[in-house]
């Protein structure tokens, strides 16, 4: 059976994607912008004529194999990053000793700290803060920066579905750029080795709190449970068990019971975290785990085995029909609309099955779909905060900004980079990120990029200033339209910016009535879209 | 500028660019609203930290009390010691820092709630402030946040929930978790900054943006933000005066509670407002009359005691709720500090609170009577407050769907209205 989808997946990866262009509704042009939109971070100067040369179909097929596409870019901006250099495992210890350390110091004095505890305390803190600015600085500069965007619009989409948050507490920061590269790396490959690399993974264990999931007393574990342990039991913890079902794989009407949320948290007992002071990492305690037999989804779970029951769990879930269905969904809203057609999503529901979850080629029935390129799909989608800052430095040409300013925008506007305090992850859908509040912010931020009051999105040094400071407000508005809004906009916006040297409004000469025009161009309508 | 005078040179500007100057029925809305408006308030005050609330209401004829906390306990009133605690009703007090408290117990508006809290045994602070947060204990994938489904399911009157962009208000950088969800909220810093940053008619521009086009989801936002700020420059709020001689302590919290007063008084249809204050996260040294409690206590008491003075007799029209995730251990620790506890302490303040009454059936503080042997026991699900004040004072009658899973309990509610 694996073989033969094996067989299926390369036949239907060799079929090439030139003759889709019959079903496209969108002219040549657009259907460019409308790909750098959707499957990457939105255009910069000069990615238009880029992919026109190569041919849209061409980029797109790359865009799907990111490892062929060199990305020195992307390197170097994570390269700034200091923490980046210093591994999970090293971190981690750090973090433990310090925990010793400050238990330590409070036994002892009690009171007062001295004054170089104070010290060494304050270094502690900001190397924490240090930990979580470079994760948050080098998301945004990595979606600025790499020719691997659809890797990275994948890898944000994941890691959105899979959410954790960073502010838990306890060794939380330090497990998040393992957790985050390990979904890079598995962002177009099969499903099932995703969910099983999540269920692993400290950042997740930790979140939903499956670390200190064990079994109840009075059921068999699979080791004799020594006193010390004893006292320390706490039982069950159905967290993640009940996210895994509703969140990650069948979604809430996915057909499962309360009994089988129980029976997903027993099969799950004993997978858990080495303490941090050994390093952190996934391991199976038999102690913890609970031996007795079980029913998941209909399935029979025999008795007295141990880290085989967690996975034949992953395994039932992630070939569950409703898993097809769900994810099918949440891809087609992310790369299509926030209401998909029931025919796309059954059409990669049942992709997702024909190739036992093989995440390439569910998007690729997506991409290749009517619906992807329909006139109606143009601009329907409405950016989140991080879309609009990202798209925002790269259709200004700014610089991957190394400071964590850039991405203290991204959390002005209602998205704190991993921050997201719930475990179903920041909405994917335009109703929730617009309201009255949230336009006010998105249009000052706009402002204040192009008057230069972020550092790293300056609009002066940007190429779309080049050569054109003293040219006719036309010739501006032509350029930024041509930057920022898709190079089309209606007459009545048109208008409006053009309208520069209308005497109710102050004029602008120069630059600053170039920076005038980017300003309205950022927080237009239009720019809220993709 | 006045109003009259942006919406002609705002219809000017558009008239000459050849647009439609059809917007200007709506926005003449705002101001006809700014009049009807009569609707009930909710300020919600979010303790982030765990606040000890057996030293915020000290249960002072309690023995159990001073033998748990050699040296943090607040001293007993009969002792009319410096510091000791303000008698309330012979066996609670006020810690001497919430003094600026107790002439609203005497005036029958405040009325402290005791051993309330969540029933979740969590004592992650991140797990119970989400709990609390949405009001589902023990349930980590609510989407929403309960004072934001309030909103979305009912509210106090059509009128103010149609039109005002401020039904529900955070005085904070971003949308607390309470908040969060379907019904539109605005978080904000300061009124102030809930404005177009732009000089030179780049506002007029940018509004003339969103006025033009088609209505979708983002115009549509847009028009009614722009409503929405020039309806808080008609507010005027450079110019506000706190009235009755209420003085404001110049603290984050206390400028936050001053701006909560000026939008209620400017009746802009506010029927939620939020604001936290942190620091109560007191495991080291928490000082006993005086010091680091103390002091979150003397701007909390203050804050709160301005606010109270200002609004006046909007109070009529008012609750403020006060609450945090947990309580405290009953026995202090080794540093002098308490650690994360279970059961804690609300206030409700207003004319419809039955105040001048600690309210809450005391569990007791002798070890057989503590949850798990050595935190304050809960008598009160948080929720019963909460059902009672959105039922009681907002008017909400779906209470199934504010507080799923908890639903209309009236056997639980412990007349605090």
């Amino acid at each position: 059976m694996r073989i033969l989808s094996a067989v299926v997946v390369a036949l239907v990866s060799a079929v090439p994607l030139h003759g889709q262009e019959a079903l496209r509704e969108q002219p040549a042009d657009q259907q460019i912008l409308h790909a750098l939109n959707r499957l990457a971070f939105g255009p910069r100067p000069s990615d238009g004529q880029k992919v026109r040369a190569m041919g849209l179909d061409q980029w797109i097929e790359r865009q799907l194999d990111p490892s062929r596409i060199p990305d020195e870019a992307a390197d170097r901006a994570l390269a700034r990053y200091a923490t980046f250099g210093q591994p999970e495992n090293y971190l981690v210890r750090q973090y433990a000793a310090a925990q010793r350390e400050r238990r330590q110091i409070r036994a002892d004095s009690g009171a007062a700290l001295s004054r170089e505890d104070s010290i060494a305390f304050r270094q502690r803190g900001e190397q924490l803060r240090a930990v979580v600015t470079d994760l948050q600085s080098a998301k945004v500069a990595r979606a600025v920066a790499s020719e691997r965007q659809l890797q990275e619009v994948m890898t944000d989409f994941w890691f959105n579905h899979f959410n954790v948050f960073i502010r838990k507490g306890g060794p939380q920061p330090f497990y998040m750029r393992s957790y985050e590269e390990g979904i890079r790396e598995r962002a177009f490959g099969s499903f099932r080795d995703l969910l099983g690399f999540v269920a692993k993974s400290p950042a997740m264990l930790f979140y939903l709190d499956n670390a200190r999931s064990m079994a109840d007393s009075g059921r068999p574990t699979l080791a004799r449970i020594r006193p010390m342990a004893r006292r320390m039991r706490q039982g069950l913890n159905e967290n993640y068990g009940r996210e895994l079902l509703e969140l990650h794989t069948l979604g809430v009407d996915g057909g499962y019971t309360q009994q089988d949320v129980i029976e997903v948290a027993r099969a799950l007992t004993g997978w858990t975290i080495r303490p941090p002071q050994e390093g952190g990492g996934f391991i199976f305690r038999p102690i913890m785990h609970d031996a007795a037999p079980k029913t998941v989804l209909g399935h029979s779970l025999p008795g007295g085995r141990g880290i085989e029951d967690g996975e034949d769990v992953l395994d039932i879930v992630a070939r569950h029909p409703s898993t097809a269905r769900y994810i099918a969904t949440k891809l087609a809203r992310r790369f299509v609309s926030d209401t998909p057609s029931t025919a796309l999503v059954d059409r990669a529901a049942a992709t997702f099955t024909r190739t036992d979850g093989d995440i390439r080629e569910v998007l690729r029935t997506i991409i290749q779909s009517p619906e992807f390129f329909a006139a109606s799909a143009y601009r329907s989608k409405v950016k989140s905060p991080f879309e609009v800052v990202v798209s925002a430095a790269r259709a200004l040409g700014a610089e991957p900004d190394p400071t964590p300013r850039t991405a203290g925008a991204v959390a002005l506007l209602g998205q704190p980079l991993y921050a997201h305090q719930a475990p179903n992850g920041y909405p994917e859908t335009g109703d929730a990120w617009i309201n009255t509040g949230s336009i006010l912010n998105r249009i000052n931020f706009g402002l204040a990029a192009a008057a230069g009051r972020l550092p790293g999105l300056s609009a002066t040094n940007a190429p779309i200033g080049a050569g054109l400071s003293s040219a006719p407000r036309e010739q501006q508005v032509d350029a930024v339209v041509s930057a920022l809004l898709g190079g089309s906009v209606s007459p009545d916006t048109r208008a409006i910016l053009l309208s520069g040297d209308h005497p109710m409004i102050a004029s602008g000469a120069g630059l600053q009535g170039l920076a005038q025009i980017v300003g309205l161009a950022l927080g237009s309508p239009e720019f809220q879209r993709r | 500028m006045q109003r009259r005078v942006f919406v002609k040179s705002g219809a000017l500007a558009l008239v000459t660019l050849g647009l439609s100057p059809s917007f200007l029925r709506r926005t003449a809305f705002g101001m006809e609203l700014a009049g009807a408006a009569k609707g009930k308030t909710l300020i919600c005050l979010f303790q982030r930290g765990a606040a000890d609330a057996l030293n915020l209401v000290v249960p002072h004829g309690e023995r159990a009390y001073y033998a748990l906390r050699p040296s943090i306990a607040i001293p007993r009133p009969s002792l009319r010691a410096e510091g000791a605690a303000i008698d309330l009703d012979g066996f609670f007090g006020l810690h001497p820092a919430l003094a600026p408290l107790k002439p609203l117990y005497d005036r029958k508006l405040l009325a402290p709630i005791h051993a309330v809290g969540s029933p979740s045994a969590t004592r992650s602070h991140f797990d119970a402030q989400d709990y609390m947060e949405t009001a589902t204990p023990d349930r980590k994938a609510t989407p929403d946040g309960w004072l934001n489904r309030l909103l979305a399911v009912e509210g106090t009157c059509d009128e103010c929930r149609a039109a005002s962009a401020f039904h529900g208000v955070a005085m904070s950088s971003q949308t607390p978790r309470s908040m969060q969800g379907s019904a539109d909220t605005v978080a904000m810093n300061s009124i102030e900054q809930f404005t177009i940053r732009a000089a030179g008619g780049q506002a007029e521009r940018i509004e003339a943006l969103y006025r033009t086009g088609s209505a979708d989801l983002v115009h549509g936002a847009g028009r009614e933000m722009f409503e929405a700020v020039e309806m808080l420059r008609a507010a005027n709020p450079q110019r506000y005066q706190p009235r009755n001689g209420a003085e404001y302590p110049r603290t984050d919290f206390g400028r936050r509670l001053l701006q909560i007063a000026q939008l209620v008084k400017a009746d802009v249809g506010m029927e939620i407002a939020f604001a936290d204050i942190g620091g109560w996260d007191t495991h080291v040294n928490q000082g006993g009359a005086t010091g680091q409690l103390a002091n979150r206590l003397d701007d909390f008491a203050r804050s709160i005691a301005a606010l109270v003075t200002d609004l006046g007799d909007k109070m009529d029209d008012v609750v403020i709720l006060t609450m945090s995730e947990f309580g405290r251990m009953a026995r202090e620790n080794g540093n002098r500090g308490t650690d994360h506890g279970h059961a804690g302490a609300m206030f409700a303040i207003g004319s419809a609170v039955r105040g001048g009454k600690v309210h809450g059936r005391w569990p007791g503080l002798e070890r057989e009577q503590l949850f798990e042997q050595r935190d304050l026991a809960l008598t009160t699900d948080f929720r019963a407050v909460f059902s009672e004040i959105a039922s009681g004072h907002l008017g909400a009658s779906r209470l199934d769907a504010i507080f799923p899973g908890y639903g209309d309990r009236r056997s639980e509610w412990i007349g605090v209205l």
